[in-house]
């Protein structure tokens, strides 16, 4: 797409929807009508046949019109994840009902994959729907789920034939989380917040019109969220010098410090740090360039560790300050915010190698599919699931 | 602080001066030539000097009008990416790399015009004799003294680790003139000048130490031209980024080895790689090698930009270095016993990484000096 149609149609809709005396939801609504919210997307879903690349330009020209993206963040996983299942598996009905108001935020999602029995193991997940005429009966427990409790729609991965091997009896769905018999619970985390949730299914009837793709092509369907996910989690942008890395270059200058041991540290981390940012900003501009290499997938991994050795050193930066927690413990749902205070930062990027994967799986991945290791022998792919071991 | 943007997806130009020294390299100066090269007196082919200087390499960042193709840092980096790989060894990062960079930085145009084309041209084998001290990389002030004597000059002192020195025409010696510091083209058979190869841990890369002794200088073999300590620490910051590809280009040779045998080596009835704790270890070294590229791509783009420069260079020298060594043990790691023979290549490249790590600055020294210019 040439950059004066991208700068056209955007100033065309900044012309007719002035972000000013347009609400949010108003203005994303006529976003999503022009084409501009996924460009990749077909003609009449949000998209123009464009490429993702052009998506990052028409964000950047939307925000310095003075339009909010903010939708991107508050309907994360609807807008980062869902729209690519619905774009890549979903019928066009089904793209019409779901596309726009997720896009609009005026329709959360939210997406329950992993369970208490079910987690590096995604697929040996047990949350059993069964067919009852037009409808499915879904009954279980998902875990870890964000925005459960303020989301509209779920994309569910269920059990539909225990008696095949464990990759093909799954069915993906979407389904209604204010559904009689969903009960979202809080779960709350070693930082005393939030931000995920239990999810319980208790006979929850699912219309089959809500099914994604063909019945026991469930595990391809939850294969594209999880790559959704991965680009989402792995695509830090921050500039040099930003996020947690620069959280603690500004705690060594706050607290005037010059032990050269905890420069060194510091200095080692920033420096990995920017290594991990070029190699992100190099990824992208060789997936732009369609030169495919095995920088873009290294990000997720990378990003894990350094939040985690970053948010330590920082704590130790403060000393016996570092031994406190300003915000106390009492069991909340999290505000919306940027970086923690250092000692919350710590223990809240304990989660980074374990959610979206845990570095230990990223390594597999980057082994087997990167650089073409063999997979470990398994034991569980050719038996039927409900034969599979389990504890 | 501002973000400096350039792009890293290779040209035509850049993949084609790849290809061509790839091809080149293996058919020339494979692992098992690079062995005997190793094991004899002076590690120094001179035919194969002379087809680097027929190829262009030897003056491929020198100016057209001096003799050489007039390509820039990332060209150069490509080629030394391509002899790290193979361990090239012979002088050419301490005569195309170092001391042309020196001389196009600090010599009067005068002096260019005379040296550059014969460096370009492979007649003259050149090194910057620049450190003093066994331990570290401080370079001024320069114990080794120019005094003035009649229309010239006489130079006294000792220099080591000089790159190749052994084989060097042409050593570029920075000294102490009492006023100031400058730099002097010294004849490397002059009177006066002994030159004494050492035994290096990495055979592939010799150094030699020089030592000064009443060396007798006309008045145009002093070169420098302008501020003297900016230049050189200029100097050494590209330097350092250009190494920087050259010590890519031999952690990615390490991790292909040690991929390549991690999927052929069996036990246990299955290929090693199939075993996480050898998978795992093979993902890191990607993930190191990648960050690596990233930071000596980035450096050598930004050549030209010194505040930039000043950040990019120690930090690509820092973290390549890191990552060469790191990649290039646990290479030997997962050969298991067959990667600590003498037989074996592994060891080759752990010794050309540890020795790198060190010629130019330590990971230490040179994170102490991006600190600096970071306000760290």
């Amino acid at each position: 797409m040439s950059e004066d149609r991208i700068q056209n149609l955007v100033s065309e809709l900044l012309a007719e929807h002035p972000p000013e005396t347009t609400s949010n939801v108003e203005f994303w609504g006529a976003q999503y009508d022009k084409g501009l919210a996924w460009a990749w997307h077909p003609e009449g879903f949000g998209g123009l046949g464009m490429s993702r690349s052009d998506q990052t330009r028409i964000d950047q020209l939307l925000v310095d019109g003075g339009a909010s993206t903010e939708n991107r963040y508050l309907n994360l996983l609807g807008i980062a994840m869902g729209a690519g299942v619905l774009d890549a598996h979903a019928t066009d009905e089904q793209k019409r009902r779901w596309l726009r108001p997720m896009f609009t935020t005026e329709e959360i999602w939210c997406q329950l994959f992993s369970e208490p029995g079910a987690g590096s193991d995604v697929a040996g997940l047990a949350t059993r729907a069964v067919k009852d005429g037009d409808e499915w009966v879904v009954n279980g427990q998902k875990v870890w789920t964000t925005l459960a409790h303020i989301a509209k729609w779920g994309m569910i991965v269920t059990r539909t034939d225990p008696d095949a091997p464990k990759h093909q009896g799954m069915t993906y769905f979407i389904v209604d989380m204010e559904a009689s018999g969903v009960d979202v619970r809080p779960l709350y985390q070693i930082t005393g917040e939030a931000e995920f949730n239990e999810v319980f299914f208790n006979d929850v009837r699912v219309p089959d019109e809500n099914r994604i793709d063909a019945v026991g092509a469930g595990w391809r369907v939850a294969l594209t969220t999880l790559m959704n996910e991965r680009v989402a989690i792995g695509g830090g942008s921050n500039p040099r010098g930003g996020g947690y890395i620069g959280q603690a270059v500004d705690v060594w200058k706050e607290t005037g410090q010059d032990d050269p041991v905890l420069r060194d540290e510091l200095l080692h981390l920033w420096a990995e740090a920017e290594a991990a940012r070029l190699t992100a900003i190099r990824a992208n501009q060789m997936a732009s360039a369609g030169i495919p290499g095995p920088e873009g997938s290294t990000g997720k991994l990378a990003w894990a560790n350094l939040n985690k050795e970053i948010t330590a050193l920082t704590v130790d930066l403060l000393g016996l300050d570092g031994t406190l927690y300003p915000e106390g413990y009492e069991l909340s749902r999290p505000e919306r915010s940027g970086l923690h205070e250092p000692s919350k930062a710590f223990l809240r990027t304990r989660a980074n190698s374990i959610e979206g994967g845990t570095s230990e799986i990223m390594l597999n991945i980057l082994g087997e599919r990167v650089l073409g290791l063999p997979g470990e022998p398994r034991v569980d792919k050719d038996l039927p699931w409900a034969e599979v071991p389990r504890g | 602080m501002v973000d400096v943007q350039v792009s890293y997806a290779p040209t035509d130009e850049e993949e084609l001066i790849r290809d061509t020294a790839r091809q080149f390299l293996q058919d020339r100066i494979g692992l098992e030539r690079v062995r005997e090269l190793m094991m004899s007196d002076d590690g120094f082919e001179p035919g194969l000097w002379k087809e680097m200087a027929d190829l262009g390499w030897l003056g491929l960042a020198i100016a057209e009008e001096h003799g050489g193709s007039g390509l820039g840092p990332v060209e150069l980096g490509v080629l030394l990416e391509e002899m790290g790989r193979l361990l090239t060894p012979g002088p050419f990062f301490a005569s195309a790399v170092l001391a042309t960079m020196a001389i196009q930085q600090i010599a009067d145009p005068e002096s260019q015009k005379r040296l550059l084309p014969s460096l370009a041209a492979g007649e003259t084998i050149a090194s910057l004799a620049v450190y003093e001290k066994p331990r570290g990389w401080e370079v001024l002030p320069a114990a080794t003294t120019a005094e003035t004597a009649g229309d010239g000059w006489r130079l006294n002192g000792r220099k080591r680790a000089v790159l190749d020195g052994h084989v060097a025409d042409l050593l570029l010696v920075v000294a102490d003139t009492g006023d100031g510091v400058g730099v002097f083209g010294v004849d490397a058979s002059a009177d006066g000048v002994a030159v004494s190869q050492e035994t290096t841990l990495d055979s592939t890369r010799r150094q030699a130490t020089v030592s000064f002794s009443g060396v007798e200088l006309n008045k145009d073999d002093r070169l420098d031209t302008g501020d003297v300590p900016t230049a050189l620490t200029r100097i050494l910051r590209m330097a350092s980024a250009a190494l920087a590809a050259e010590q890519v280009g031999g952690a990615q040779a390490c991790m292909d080895m040690a991929v390549d045998y991690a999927k052929s080596r069996y036990q246990f009835g299955r290929p090693i790689g199939s075993y996480q704790a050898i998978k795992h270890r093979c993902a890191n070294m990607l993930m190191k090698v990648e960050h690596a590229k990233s930071t000596a791509y980035h450096a050598l783009r930004v050549m030209d930009d010194s505040d930039e420069l000043a950040i990019a260079a120690p930090l690509a020298a820092s973290v390549c270095s890191e990552a060469y060594v790191w990649v290039a043990g646990e290479s030997i790691q997962v050969h298991g016993g067959i990667g600590f023979t003498w037989e074996h290549d592994a060891h080759l490249y752990l010794k050309r990484a540890k020795a790198s790590s060190l010629l130019l600055g330590s990971p230490w020294h040179q994170r102490d000096l991006m600190g600096l210019a970071l306000g760290i």
